[in-house]
């Protein structure tokens, strides 16, 4: 045996199970799959309608007051003056595709966080959960985020399913981590009392743990819209719409004009929606208790 | 019935733990368990609290004390023995049941207070209330009639984290006092504030417990502390009990070496009470006897004055060799108009320290009163002087 060469290893076809077992699903588990295209489908359709029926200066005024109302008037002028960018650049259905990326980030992530919590939760109360379910997560994150598209394709081929599922197994894992992170740091003590004026679990978890954790969590929510944002627009390639379309548009045909524009229509709505969600964060109720208030009177 | 009755109780983290109290039982040592990974927190440990004491564990830093009173609620189970509350062993309760036992029996107050920050003062005394079931409106009123024992009421609508150290433990205590529960467990509840908060919150438990009758389990590795507060202290090390007795018992007749060195340095005059120095009087004058008998009895006695009590013993006042020596001369045949009313009393509990002021106004002994005012012994000034300085009290003794 020499140590120049591996022939001495048997040939492990990875790739090959891999396929075989998403042909077996697409064999086998056909209404399953179609009810979650249905499901998907309807979701992402009715939001885009939604967001596409209100006129876009009124969708500016909504989106720039949600902003006004969380962070300030200056963010609220931002949100104005990159929403109207997004309209004025002549770039073809600029402001649709960018609603329509909206809804599937939304959706995608509203979706990732209902999986995500309750599997961070699980992680958080038990040791053996979360050994399994941390490696998963890291696999989740890691994998090149264009794997995910070939195997949603074999089961729903293109369209907006295919790019939400790819999106939400992706932008998951920060969900789940945080979530357990969250309500690992809880103040042990703060648990023991609830256990001490005898609550049981579910309670402590709804009303002590879950509470307390909530700005770690809204710090997860953060990353999985950030990560979905991503996502959807590589879900262009996969023809799941939104801004994804004139970006890859951009790229097959070399027109820096349209990729560019669509590009900085994606950099707007990644810092609306970063700067939204971190200021929600400050708004739970645990944030506001810690934040320095009036002073206390100084004696006892 | 005692409200708690602990018996043999073993508590040993790590692996095989049943096997540790095995080992201790055959008299291996809490340092062999520990290189082999087991840690005994707890070894064999009795003791028992009677409805509406205070009864008080006291230890140094990893002594046990934390371990120990967290069976009392289960929210630790001994490897070993049995812990009664209220004659129910609690070792033996499915999950459900136990925490039948901590909402109905017994609450708790943290060294750290453990006050939720993203609840109101109101809605954290509420808790207990809350998690038995109440509606809001009635464990709100109830939380509001606990925060006003504490003296906290117009703080309902605050957030903890606007309070200060010593208000936030009063919400700790409204929290648990609210609850309802006639056992209080207390984890060096006041080990976390400044010594002045410190020593009010001492006086006011003191106070609680007196109007409430609550039995309380506190516990402190601040022995001046353990001494004020405790009608009883377990004195615990590396996680044994080694003596439990009154403060008195303590103090006078320590148990081994260990407790003797500890209690070196008490401040005596805070331990020490009235009852512990007064003495019998030697001579009382009946309310019904005259200036002549009281005139006979100060001169057999070298006394210038005398308590007159009544039949029943009670307190009337007190004559003095003046009042009397004119009265025989005016050959009035009555006490009327001699007894003097306006004078110092102690009663048996009161501190040394405090007996200081009450000495320094009166010119002769001072009386102790008990129960219904009844004359239960006199501290003459001497006695009071000598009590301090053979024990080296730091307290400054003017006069
Ligand atoms: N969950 C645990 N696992 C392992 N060892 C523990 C655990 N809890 C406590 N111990 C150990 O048990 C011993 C007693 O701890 P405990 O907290 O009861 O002491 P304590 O008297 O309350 O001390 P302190 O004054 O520091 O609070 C210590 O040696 C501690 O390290
Ligand atoms: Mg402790």
């Amino acid at each position: 045996m020499s140590l120049w060469n591996s022939d001495f290893l048997p040939t492990l076809n990875v790739g090959q199970w891999f396929n075989n077992v998403v042909s077996w699903m697409n064999d086998n588990l056909g209404p399953l799959l179609n009810v979650i295209d249905d499901a998907l489908t309807t979701l992402n359709d009715g939001l885009t309608d939604f967001l596409n029926w209100v006129p876009p200066l009124i969708m500016v005024l909504l989106l720039a007051g949600l902003g006004t109302w969380v962070r300030g008037w200056l963010f609220g002028l931002f949100a104005v003056i990159g929403l109207l960018l997004i309209q004025a650049m002549p770039t073809a259905d600029l402001w649709p595709e960018a609603m329509e990326s909206f809804a599937l980030v939304l959706v995608a992530a509203v979706i990732a966080m209902i999986l995500a919590i309750p599997i961070g939760i699980l992680a958080a109360s038990n040791g053996i959960a979360s050994r399994i379910i941390r490696p998963v997560m890291d696999l989740m994150q890691t994998m090149p985020a264009y794997v995910y598209l070939v195997p949603a394709l074999f089961f729903w081929s293109v369209g907006p399913t295919t790019g939400l599922v790819a999106t939400i197994v992706f932008a998951m894992p920060p969900g789940v981590r945080l979530t357990e992170l969250g309500i690992r740091q809880v103040d042990p003590e703060m648990v023991e009392a609830g256990h001490a004026f005898g609550a049981p679990r579910r309670q402590i978890l709804r009303g002590i743990q879950f509470p307390l954790a909530m700005p770690t969590v809204m710090a997860g929510i953060n990353q999985v819209i950030m990560l979905s944002l991503s996502m959807v627009v590589i879900a262009g390639l996969v023809g799941s719409g939104g801004l994804g379309e004139p970006v890859y548009q951009g790229i097959s045909n070399l027109d820096l004009v349209t990729a560019s524009e669509a590009g900085l229509a994606v950099v707007v709505l990644a810092i609306y929606l970063d700067r939204l969600t971190s200021a929600f964060g400050d708004k739970s109720a645990v944030a506001r208790a810690s934040r320095p208030r009036k002073k206390a009177a100084a004696t006892a | 019935m005692p409200a708690i009755k602990a018996e043999g109780i073993y508590k040993v983290f790590g692996r095989n733990a049943e096997r540790g109290v095995a080992r201790l039982h055959n008299g291996d040592s809490r340092e062999t368990l520990r290189a082999d990974g087991l840690t005994a927190a707890v070894i064999d440990a009795s003791f028992q609290v009677d409805d509406g004491e205070i009864f008080v564990v006291m230890g140094l830093s990893g002594s046990g004390k934390s371990t120990l009173i967290r069976t009392v609620n289960g929210l630790l189970e001994p490897t070993a023995g049995s812990m009664q509350v209220h004659g129910q062993d609690i070792t033996t309760l499915s999950p459900k049941a136990l925490r039948a036992v901590r909402r109905d029996r017994i609450s708790m107050v943290f060294q750290h207070f453990a006050l939720f920050p993203h609840r109101t003062v109101g809605e954290n005394a509420a808790y207990g209330l809350k998690v038995r079931g109440l509606n809001r409106s009635d464990r709100m009123a109830k939380a509001d009639e606990a925060l006003r024992m504490v003296g906290l009421d117009k703080w309902a609508g605050s957030l903890p984290g606007e309070l200060s150290g010593g208000m936030r433990q009063r919400v700790g205590l409204a929290r648990a006092l609210a609850a309802g529960t006639d056992i209080l467990l207390m984890d060096e509840a006041f080990s976390a504030l400044d010594p002045l908060i410190r020593r009010e919150m001492r006086d006011q438990l003191i106070d609680l417990q007196q109007q409430l009758g609550k039995t309380i389990l506190f516990i402190t590795h601040d022995l001046n502390e353990a001494m004020q507060l405790g009608d009883r202290i377990a004195m615990m090390r590396d996680g044994r009990i080694v003596q439990i007795g009154t403060a008195e018992e303590i103090l006078n007749d320590p148990a081994n070496d260990y407790v003797a060195s500890f209690v070196q340095d008490v401040d005596r005059a805070r331990v020490l009470t009235a009852e512990s120095v007064m003495e019998p009087p030697a001579v009382l004058l009946g309310a019904d006897q005259g200036p002549r008998m009281a005139h006979k009895l100060m001169r057999e006695n070298q006394v210038s004055q005398l308590f007159v009590v009544s039949r029943d013993r009670v307190l009337r006042g007190v004559v003095t060799e003046d009042d009397v020596a004119a009265a025989v001369q005016h050959g009035q045949s009555d006490l009327a108009g001699l007894i003097r009313t306006d004078i110092p009393t102690v009663t048996e509990g009161t501190a040394l320290a405090d007996l200081f002021g009450e000495s320094a106004e009166s010119r002769g002994a001072l009386p102790v009163l008990g129960e219904r005012d009844r004359l239960v012994g006199v501290i003459p000034r001497v006695t009071l002087l000598n009590a301090l300085s053979t024990k080296g009290s730091e307290q400054e003794v003017t006069q």
